[in-house]
Order: structure tokens, then sequence, then C-alpha cells
């Protein structure tokens, strides 16, 4: 039985390398031995035990994922699983049962509807009007960075998600189970207290399952 | 910070600054401009003339699209002088599709930036496929709220950019030849000169940094932050000439985080299936099984005929300031 994490980022489009970066400087932080890769195959997919789907565009991450023969099956099977997993930014709207443009409206995109919430796209404007700014975010404080590009908000939640954040009243970070969803980018904070409660959540679900078949 | 703040200014007249519920929030920070940058990457951004053209690109998963007037292989064509995009077909592109709408302005043309700008376009290319407005001067992208990209083809060129505020960097190649060659020249001489000045970094030769910083004509503590990083402060796409899918797996092999291409796509014949092509064979350039199967879907028979980058009467990479 092997005791060390091996958590994946989904490894299609954005800011991959910043997450594995962020994993794995959160892993030290906690002294646990992990290793942290980039994931793009089913059979990769299966042997991890948690997956983070990073920020980028949720529209082209849907397109690659329903185009390789195999991978969307794999990742519903383990969410299915009740695997953690965390979305930033687009890895939220990806997650999400809903989602639509603020600007443009409903696109047609491919969402894995795991995470019960709809989600408005592009929630805070375009681009000129992204930004930085302090958040409050239960069980980690009031002093969280949060770097919001384009991001997108949480418009409602179904009834087993907690909200963790909210910034000037809309939803920007939440938890059902094993899934976190923020609407902002903790891989580019350099504050990496997002990515130990999902690791966290990873240790327990591989205590609680004596882990993926990774050993 | 997995972001590097090299070469950042501060002060810079771009940073808007607000508040909202007793805490302040910062728009238009080196963060985050070169934050939206960082969510391009392994992405393709494509070119598009019009609302058809961003629609297909945006079905076929581009990353984002590159609004022009013309697109470079016309704009040799058309000869003249090659200005922004008319606004009216960059608000409709901005009204109808979802990702990142970035548009190109001259060289130098900061009334042009600022129209783009308050238009809302999410990245400005200041771009030499356009007439370049001035030749002395690039504009000072620090004023802006918005981030900028720009093209270089080498390194001093591309940490000057980045000193003048660039948030994003891609190679000049030469646009709309079809012809890769120049854009893999550019990014391996970026690539060798990074390597070059990472071992003299990891000797502690200061003297030999700020002696490489004057020859190539950017600053000291820029050239030595790069050396420090192993690679550009921020991130660099390739582009220039790019055409099949195999193109952009090679510039992605070479080291680059992502791919512009240009006329390469709505030059040829099958521009939906080339585009979707383009965009599996830039995530997946490592692995050849998938490279060919992206390239299968694309008949050569349909690529632009392309241009010989030796005889052409115009060099774009040419054009605009020398510093």
């Amino acid at each position: 039985m092997n005791n060390e994490l091996l958590i994946g980022v989904l490894g299609l489009q954005g800011d991959i390398e910043e997450n594995i970066k962020a994993t794995t400087n959160a892993l030290k932080e906690m002294n646990l031995k992990g290793k942290v890769l980039s994931v793009r195959y089913p059979e990769e997919i299966m042997k991890i035990d948690g997956l983070i789907i990073p920020g980028g565009e949720s529209t082209v991450m849907g397109l690659l994922i329903a185009i390789k023969n195999g991978l969307l099956d794999a990742i519903t099977k383990i969410l299915q699983e009740g695997l953690p997993v965390m979305g930033t930014c687009a890895g939220m709207i990806v997650l999400a049962k809903k989602s639509y443009d603020k600007i443009v409206g409903n696109k047609r995109q491919l969402l894995l509807g795991v995470l019960d919430i709809e989600v408005e796209r592009n929630s805070f404007g375009r681009q000129y009007d992204s930004f930085e700014s302090k958040l409050n975010i239960s069980g980690i404080g009031n002093d969280y960075k949060g770097i919001f590009i384009r991001a997108p908000t949480v418009i409602s939640v179904g009834p087993q998600v907690e909200i963790l954040s909210k910034f000037d009243e809309k939803i920007v970070a939440v938890k059902q189970e094993n899934i976190i969803g923020t609407s902002f980018h903790p891989e580019l904070s350099g504050d990496y207290r997002m990515h130990r409660l999902f690791i966290q959540l990873v240790t327990n679900w591989k205590d609680a399952n004596k882990g993926h078949q990774n050993f | 910070m997995t972001i590097s703040q090299a070469g950042s200014y501060p002060s810079s007249k771009g940073i808007k600054i607000s508040t909202v519920d007793t805490k302040e929030v910062l728009c238009g920070t080196a963060l985050i401009k070169r934050g939206f940058a960082h969510m391009q990457k392994h992405g393709v951004i494509m070119d598009v003339t019009n609302v058809e053209q961003a629609q297909i690109a945006e079905d076929a998963g581009a990353v984002a699209v590159m609004v022009l007037d013309k697109l470079p292989y016309d704009v040799r064509h058309a000869g003249g002088v090659a200005r922004t995009a008319s606004v009216k077909v960059i608000q409709s592109i901005l009204d109808s599709v979802s990702i990142p709408i970035m548009a190109k302005c001259r060289i130098g043309h900061s009334s042009e930036a600022s129209i783009l700008e308050e238009i809302g376009v999410d990245m400005v290319d200041e771009s030499e496929v356009l007439s370049p407005a001035d030749e002395n001067r690039h504009i000072w992208k620090w004023n802006y709220t918005t981030p900028f990209v720009n093209g270089a083809k080498n390194l001093g060129e591309a940490l000057r950019r980045i000193e003048e505020g660039a948030a994003m960097i891609r190679t000049k190649g030469e646009p709309g030849t079809g012809d890769v060659s120049q854009a893999v020249a550019h990014i391996r001489m970026v690539n060798n000169e990074i390597k070059k000045i990472k071992g003299i970094y990891d000797n502690n030769d200061d003297q030999e940094l700020i002696r490489i910083s004057r020859e190539i004509q950017s600053s000291f503590e820029i050239v030595k932050e790069t050396g420090k990083l192993g690679r550009l402060p921020v991130v660099n796409f390739a582009a220039g000439g790019i055409s099949t899918p195999a193109d952009a797996a090679l510039l992605m092999k070479l080291g680059c985080d992502g791919i512009f291409v240009g006329s390469g796509i709505f030059k040829a014949e099958d521009p939906l299936e080339r585009a979707k092509a383009v965009v599996i064979a830039t995530t997946y350039f490592d692995d050849p099984k998938t490279v060919l199967e992206a390239q299968k879907m694309i008949d050569e028979k349909k690529s632009m005929l392309g241009l010989d980058t030796k005889n052409l009467d115009l060099k774009m990479q040419e054009r605009g300031p020398t510093i």
C-alpha cells in the first residue's frame, strides 16, 4: 500500500503548471509526500487520488474532454466514486450543473454537472474589470488574496452546497462534499491554503477508500 | 508568487483602485494582466475578421479570437495602410462570442489602443501586421488597464516590450506567409539567449549580465530576473506562418506556451476542421499518435499555398521602432 498521494491536474488547456506548482508547495507545507502531475489520458485519470481542473477557458476544456476517446468516461467514473476534485475559475464552470454567460447568454458547452450550482460566466465583466482583493473564506481567514480574471460567480446553489466565500454579495467559493469550486485563482496567489484544504479532502478520501489502484 | 513581477512599474496609470465592503480592489495590476495571459496557455488564439469567423473559431475550441480588418495574407495583397478593425465589427464579435476577444492596433498608436480599451476588448495586440504609426516609440502600455501582447524576434525586443508593459509576448514570425520558418527562428533565438543568460546568472557573474543587458538594450534588472527564471517573465506564444496541426505541434515542442494562427485557418479551404485540428495538436503536441490524428483531419490540398519568405516585398517583422 502506497501512502504517497497522487494528484492530477487536468492537462488540456490553461494554467496547468501553476496548479502543479501550488499543489506541490501545499504538500510541502503540510509535510506530506506526494506527486502532482498533468493528466490527459483515461489511464492516467484512473490512477489519481484527487483531480484539479485549472483556470483557462471552460469551452475549450469541455471540447477537449469530449474529443479524446474515453476521457469523459474516466472523469465521470472517478467523480461518481466521490474522488476529491477542485475547479478554479474555468474549472468550477466545467464541474457545474448549469452555466450561462453574462454578456452573450447561453452557450453550448460540455459541463460535468457534478457540482449542484448555476454559474454566471464573466460575472464581473470583461478583462478590464478583472481584479485582486482580499477575501474572507470560511475555514481559511479574512486575508486571502483573491485573483479574479474574467471570473465566473455562483448564482444559485443546491441543498448540499456549502458557501465558503462571498465577494460583493456574489458567491465566489463553494464546497459540496469532496468538490471545491472557486471563482478566483488560488494557484496564482502564492498563498497555498486553498490547495491545502483540497489536499486534506484527498487525504481523508484516500484513508477511507484505501486509495486508488496506484500501489 | 507564481507570476513574475519582473520589469513591472508599480505606479502605473493603468492600475485602478476602488473599494468594495471596506476592501481595496485593484484592477490592471501586472499580476492581473499577466494572469490573464497565463489563462491562454496551451491554447490557440485565432485571427478573425467578422462574426462568422469568430463563431467558427469559438466552436472549434479557440481560447480567444484576435480581431483585425484583414488577415495578414490579405494585408500583403491589398497594400496601402493597415489600421485597426472597424468598431462595428469588434462590437458585433464582443456581443456574440463568450471567449476573450483581442484586437490589433498599430505600433505606437496610443489612440487606437485607447479606442480598443474603451470598446472593451480583453487584450490589445500592438502589431507589426498593421502599418506602424510611430517609428520611434512603442505604446507605453503601463498607462492601460487592459493587457497588451507584443511581437518579438529576439530576447532584447521581448524584454523591452515587457518593460513597456506587455503582459504577453509572441514571436513575430513572418505573418501571412504560411511559412513557419521565421517563427521557428525567433523562438530558437529567444530560447538560446535565455539559456546563455541563465548560465551566467548561475555563475553569479553580474558584470557579464550588465554587459549583455547593454548589448541587447534592456535593463540589467530584467535581464537578471530572466536569468534567474530561466524563461521570459511573461507567457510566450508562437505566431507567424502557422498553417497546420504539425506546425502548431512543432512550435509547442520548441517551448512556446501556446499558438496564434493568423491566415493559416481562414485562408485555407477547410477552416472549421483545420481549426479543431490545430487545437488538438497544440494540447497533445508531445504525443505523435494524437498529432497524427489531428493532421488526418486536414487536407494539404486545402492549405493556403503560402509565400516564400525570402522574396517578400514587405517584411512585417522588420517594421516599427528598432528600440
